[in-house]
């Protein structure tokens, strides 16, 4: 006893040894989460918040004016599932992302194989179709606007040539080819350019290899091109079609979704709903629609990357 | 590296608090005049006219010199194509202005959902002025530019297209629509444009009202429950209109534009506001009623209304701006660019002094006659829908070939369920 009660304090605590808590592997850790925050905070604040609300405003009826916000439960699906309105909206989304990814990946491939040619002038040209993605989309739309009226730009040059051209705006067929053209023509420069970097990561060699093999040209373009830049093929594929998806300047100045609804696609809709006819529950389910079809066509494209992308690094 | 879960349960948290936080911005402000410092005045317009702003910025400096409680009056300008969506945008975001300029189309809107604070109606004001904006005998905005149609005429157009000037018509009594569609006709034989109707450009169908009005047509019935595009009145206008620009080439066509006020067009129909863009004109102009239609003579008058926001932050000092902004001597003073609707003001005098570019004559029979016998152009509670519906079935109408009647019909067909909400 005497001794025991005779023992230093400190060899009288020692129990089992507890580790330190900022050990390295904690420092590291806290050091990692504090260099994503920024980027973290942006995502919460940014994207999960906002996706939250408008799942919660969907289940509202919200009347800006009245300034009454009632919860209405699953009315606002019920109406989207019986929304004549819809349909016609779904397919004009579904004819200008096809008619504009179709076009633009075509001409933007097809641009950058010309360009990639080792021949004069080439920068001067790579400049030229670039700059329509600098400059500012409703800019760049008001003066198309100009352009394709009856008496506008493009009918004067169709009639240099002898052609009657139509009104563009005016019909149902040559409207929507006008809001993809014009929306083509603003962002095929963009893809170009991604395609031109990936043309030109391909090694000379493989063409050299295929040239003595005998390969011709359309055979070395089809069997050593095209799986070389499949990622970026994928990569651009998934941007165009989500940026199509997401078309709404075009239609607000050039079409304003008519003539009748031909060129009322979901994001011009969703917007009438919303911020026109004041339907802001409704407008939010919509935007959830479009939420789920863009994440549905985004990960059907990521699982099939498998099948047609060459390589990944 | 391990990384702590994140639990979707405090994400929810996160947006059901941060969607808290956002209803409770909507909920505005509640009239508190009590809060500390000077009261700030914010209100909405869709003039970004450099005269009217300064005009406006004028009356409200002259009312801060005797309300020291008061900082600063703000006119924000909004572009008036997005004008009411973006207002109603700034009201759900929970911005909202103090008072707002209000379109004659969505009066009913803002009146029947109770966004607007009643406010004081002064005797002077016309009866058929305030009509658009009441409830139950309550007054929710100051019908503040009640502006008639009429016709300017380039006449050194119609002139040179050998045809009389549409004051002479007037003269003479022949000032009919027939009479204005032959004049357009010749004029556009020249390569200019005819009859322009302002703001309608083949999609602003409701501005088609400065016509079909001559045929006692209407979209709606009085009580806006029953749909009048089918009936014969609106057929027979909207084949004369057809007509009009397809068969007789008197207005100019879908996706052709011809700017009255550059000079390229011999008539627009449009709110004689516009006048001011004549200032500076290159050719001779005048200002003549709408022609008579086959139901007679008419008229078809414009109008905005300015309205206290009743979730604004400073309900009751709007208000009394309202009312300072608008009384007599303020009133005498916008008749410039907006004709009031106090009787006593609506005389040539008055008028004149405000609107030297137009004649007394003109100041009579377009505005003082057309605020006293027009219709406010058309309304409608939950009118944007409407419009839109309207716009896209009228379409089929502005083709060479269309069956008129049919496409008539498929208006109503198309909007007798929003009519019935």
């Amino acid at each position: 006893m005497t001794l025991l009660a005779d023992k230093p304090a400190a060899v009288a605590d020692t129990g089992p040894r507890r580790a330190p808590y900022w050990t390295m592997r904690r420092r590291d850790e806290l050091a990692g989460w504090l260099m994503v925050a920024p980027q973290l905070a942006g995502i919460v604040a940014f994207v999960i918040v906002p996706l939250g609300l408008v799942v919660w405003y969907s289940l509202h009826e919200w009347n800006v004016l009245a300034g009454t916000f009632d919860f209405v439960g699953g009315a606002n699906y019920e109406q989207l599932a019986s929304d004549p309105r819809l349909g016609p909206a779904l397919r004009a989304t579904g004819i200008f992302s096809a008619g504009l990814v179709v076009l633009n990946l075509s001409l933007a491939l097809f641009l950058a194989v010309l360009l990639n040619q080792k021949l004069r002038g080439t920068v001067v040209f790579r400049t030229l179709f670039f700059s329509p993605v600098v400059v500012t989309l409703v800019a760049w739309t008001i003066v198309w606007g100009f352009l394709l009226q009856d008496n506008g730009g493009v009918n004067a040059f169709l009639d240099l040539l002898g052609i009657d051209g139509p009104n563009w705006l005016r019909g149902s067929t040559t409207a929507m080819i006008s809001v993809i053209v014009v929306q083509l023509f603003k962002g095929v420069g963009l893809n170009m350019v991604l395609f031109l970097a990936a043309l030109q990561g391909v090694p000379a060699e493989l063409y050299e290899a295929a040239r003595i093999d005998g390969a011709s040209a359309w055979a070395r373009f089809r069997q050593v091109t095209l799986p070389l830049i499949s990622p970026t093929i994928l990569l651009t594929s998934i941007l165009t079609i989500v940026g199509s998806l997401q078309v709404f300047a075009q239609i607000a100045v050039l079409t304003q979704g008519g003539p009748g609804t031909s060129t009322t696609v979901l994001v011009y809709y969703l917007y009438q709903q919303a911020f026109q006819f004041h339907h802001f529950g409704y407008g939010a389910t919509l935007s959830l629609l479009l939420f789920v079809i863009v994440l549905a066509l985004t990960v059907l494209q990521w699982r099939m990357r498998k099948r047609w992308v060459f390589h990944e690094s | 590296m391990k990384l702590p879960k994140l639990k979707l349960s405090g994400l929810t948290a996160a947006g059901v608090a941060a969607a808290l936080l956002a209803l409770a911005g909507c909920g505005g402000g509640s009239g508190d005049e009590a809060a500390s410092g000077p009261i700030d005045l914010r209100m909405t317009i869709w003039s970004a006219n450099a005269k009217h702003t300064a005009l406006f910025d004028q009356i409200a400096a002259a009312y801060k010199k005797d309300h020291p409680e008061i900082g600063k009056i703000t006119f924000e300008s909004i572009p008036y194509e997005n004008y009411t969506t973006t207002l109603t945008t700034q009201i759900g975001g929970g911005n909202v202005p103090d008072l707002a300029w209000i379109l004659e189309s969505t009066a009913p809107d803002f009146v029947t959902s109770g966004a607007l604070a009643p406010i004081d109606k002064d005797a002077d004001l016309l009866p058929t002025t305030t009509t658009n904006w009441e409830q139950d005998g309550q007054l929710y905005a100051y019908p503040f530019s009640t502006s008639p149609l009429g016709v300017f005429v380039n006449t050194d157009l119609v002139t040179a297209a050998g045809r009389p000037t549409p004051a002479q018509q007037v003269a003479a009594g022949t000032w009919t629509w027939d009479q204005a569609i032959a004049t357009g006709a010749a004029v556009q034989k020249s390569g200019k444009g005819g009859v322009v109707v302002g703001d309608f450009d083949f999609k602003g169908w409701d501005a088609l009202n400065s016509i079909w009005a001559g045929w006692g047509a209407r979209p709606w019935s009085e009580d806006g429950r029953t749909c009048g595009f089918d009936q014969p009145e609106m057929v027979a206008a909207m084949t004369a209109i057809h007509k009009m620009v397809f068969t007789d080439k008197a207005m100019p066509g879908p996706g052709v534009t011809k700017d009255f006020f550059a000079g390229d067009a011999a008539m627009v129909l449009t709110q004689i506001s516009r006048a001011a863009l004549l200032e500076k004109a290159k050719f001779k102009w005048d200002l003549v009623p709408l022609p008579k239609g086959p139901a007679g003579e008419y008229s078809v008058v414009g109008q905005a209304g300015i309205g206290v926001l009743k979730r604004g932050k400073h309900v009751d000092a709007a208000k009394e701006f309202l009312a300072y902004f608008t009384n007599q001597e303020n009133s005498a003073k916008l008749a410039q660019f907006f004709p009031p609707p106090r009787k006593s003001q609506l005389t040539t005098d008055v008028l004149a002094k405000a609107n030297p570019l137009l004649k007394p004559a003109q100041l009579q029979s377009v505005v003082i006659d057309g605020i006293e016998r027009g219709d406010i152009k058309t309304s409608h509670v939950g009118y944007a829908e409407l419009q839109q519906t309207v716009r896209a079935e009228l379409d089929p109408l502005w083709k060479p070939d269309a069956d008129v009647k049919a496409v008539m019909s498929g208006v109503c067909a198309k909007i007798n369920p929003l009519l019935a909400k």
